[in-house]
């Protein structure tokens, strides 16, 4: 099994592994908390408003805000975590058809690994912090999946043949 | 296609093994993933058409209700209405939750599926944990699917209720297992004296998985190309106009102005719409470019005739690329594309469940076959 294979077989693994276990200790530990949260600053803001207290209306909208933001991004980084892991597992089975020297198979599944690590790890920095660099990291990371992805196929294109271990 | 009763491969302890005996850890894998998937696809399609767009219209009506009753200054039928509103998504979110958790897991247990030769445990280790994984697989979305009708009943803790609490034990199982496969893979690379596995089913031969693998992973590509062009052009917009749209909505209903505030539910209605078909034509394009690749594997355990296979996997891609491109076009057509757009998830159904029954039929030639020998 070449490198770049078992790159994609072990990261893959090893990321739906962390993937799940984030989501595992986000159900038990947040997400409930998190919705009730939602649900009772959206409740507050109208409240608010049948009361006609504009300031309190205001404050529980921005409550609201924020912990949507949040919870939007913590699902997404769970669901990315495994969902990239699924493709670095799909495509290291079969990554030796990909038509392109070893150094540069290898490299590709480097990138892809990364992008995949990278990309929920900026989305899930964004809820720490609403600064450039964790924007950043996300584009860089998604970035990194789109273009190994892209090479991917070319490879894939370029040559049909099977090859076996 | 023809049966070889032995079906025999070299697998990471260096020893003949049999790949796909009855009740080994690959074919409880491969038999269960699908299984998974195909029950998770027809929960979806069920959902579609019959749920989700009903649960949609009811949340719209109970947010404005609640709006309604702010300018009314009512707000005890303001908290009503948004516990209202907080059930029918808590309905949508859990059955959401139980179609992706089913098909997910029945994804990556078709990845462990083939990933079994290179895993260094004795089988009987194998077949537990295969079992194991299939228990938690099944657990977590049986459960999930429960949460709103269980609710807090008897439950020992203030937040979560019993199905949330059997459902993370589902979680677990699975985490267990895919660990203990993990460990496995990770013993045979450790192994400085390892043989060299020779499986088949990573060399493709056939034209349909060819075509599987090449449409699978275009799908794949697509879908991300979609996702970085909605999180770049939209999601911080959508943002935005989501929290300014009820700001809107709520002052309107401070101020007394009725059209302010009928003029904000429809945009509100009209935003989520534009969200949830951004995100569903995503994720479902490179959900079924994973299967589509992941079946490309598998086709020489399809036991169907080459061109019904061909037939299976044109069908399996083309309600693949039909299913998200319609949910995209949905805002502007309505109904015709949804309509669509369920016939794509039902092509795909359709495809898959042919190749489980050739699939099926490939290990009852073998089993007979091999019950049949001296």
């Amino acid at each position: 099994m070449s490198g770049a294979r078992r790159l994609l077989l072990f990261g893959g693994i090893a990321l739906a592994l962390w993937g799940m276990s984030y989501g595992l200790w986000y159900a038990v530990f947040s997400e409930h908390q998190a919705l009730n949260g939602i649900g009772a600053s959206l409740t507050a803001g109208f409240v608010g408003s049948a009361e006609r207290n504009s300031v309190s209306a205001a404050s529980a909208l921005s409550r609201y805000r924020e912990a949507k933001y949040i919870y939007d991004r913590q699902v997404d980084v769970h669901s990315h975590w495994i969902g990239l892991a699924m493709v670095l597992i799909v495509l290291g089975i079969g990554f030796d058809r990909v038509g392109f020297s070893k150094r540069w198979r290898f490299l590709l599944a480097l990138a892809l690994f990364l992008g995949a690590g990278l990309f929920p790890l900026g989305v899930l920095l964004q809820t720490l912090s609403h600064g450039p660099a964790p924007r950043a990291i996300a584009i860089a990371g998604s970035a990194l999946v789109i273009a190994s992805l892209a090479g991917c196929t070319i490879g894939f294109a370029r040559n049909p043949a099977s090859s076996r271990e | 296609m023809p049966v070889d009763p032995h079906d025999s491969r070299t697998d990471s302890l260096g020893k003949t093994f049999d790949s796909f005996a009855p009740l080994s850890a690959r074919r409880l894998l491969l038999l269960g993933g699908i299984g998974l998937i195909l029950m998770g696809m027809i929960f979806g399609d069920v959902f579609a058409v019959f749920v989700l767009h009903q649960n949609a219209a009811r949340v719209g009506a109970n947010l404005a209700a609640a709006a309604h009753a702010a300018l009314a200054r009512d707000a005890r039928a303001v908290t009503a209405n948004f516990q209202n509103v907080g059930s029918f998504l808590e309905n949508r979110g859990t059955k959401v939750d139980t179609h992706v958790h089913m098909i997910g897991f029945g994804y990556l247990a078709l990845m462990l599926a083939i990933v079994q030769p290179w895993i260094a445990l004795p089988e009987i280790t194998k077949r537990r944990l295969a079992w194991m994984f299939l228990f938690g697989a099944g657990l977590l979305p049986v459960c999930v699917f429960l949460i709103h009708y269980v609710g807090l009943d008897y439950s020992p803790l203030s937040t979560i209720g019993w199905a949330s609490i059997l459902a993370d034990l589902g979680g677990l199982f699975v985490i267990v297992a895919t660990v203990g496969y993990f460990a496995g893979f990770w013993k045979y690379f450790r192994n400085a004296e390892r043989m060299s596995v020779q499986d088949d089913l990573t060399v493709i031969q056939e034209t349909s998985g060819r075509a599987l693998l090449a449409g699978g992973l275009l799908l794949i590509l697509l879908g991300f190309l979609h996702g970085a062009y909605y999180a770049a052009a939209d999601l911080y917009k959508h943002e935005d106009l989501d929290y300014d749209i009820l700001v809107q909505m709520s002052s309107g209903a401070a101020t007394g102005d009725t059209a302010a505030v009928d003029a904000a539910l429809a945009d509100y209605g009209q935003l989520q719409g534009e969200k949830a078909v951004n995100i569903a034509a995503h994720a479902h394009s490179i959900e079924f470019g994973i299967l589509a690749m992941l079946l490309a594997f598998f086709q020489p355990y399809v036991s169907l005739h080459e061109t019904w296979k061909l037939r299976w996997t044109g069908v399996l891609l083309c309600g693949s690329v039909l299913l998200p491109v319609c949910v995209l076009l949905e805002l502007k057509y309505g109904l015709i594309a949804g309509g669509l757009a369920d016939i794509g998830g039902l092509l795909v159904i359709v495809a898959l469940l042919a190749m489980w029954a050739g699939i099926l039929r490939y290990t009852g030639g073998l089993d007979a076959a091999a019950g049949g020998a001296p």
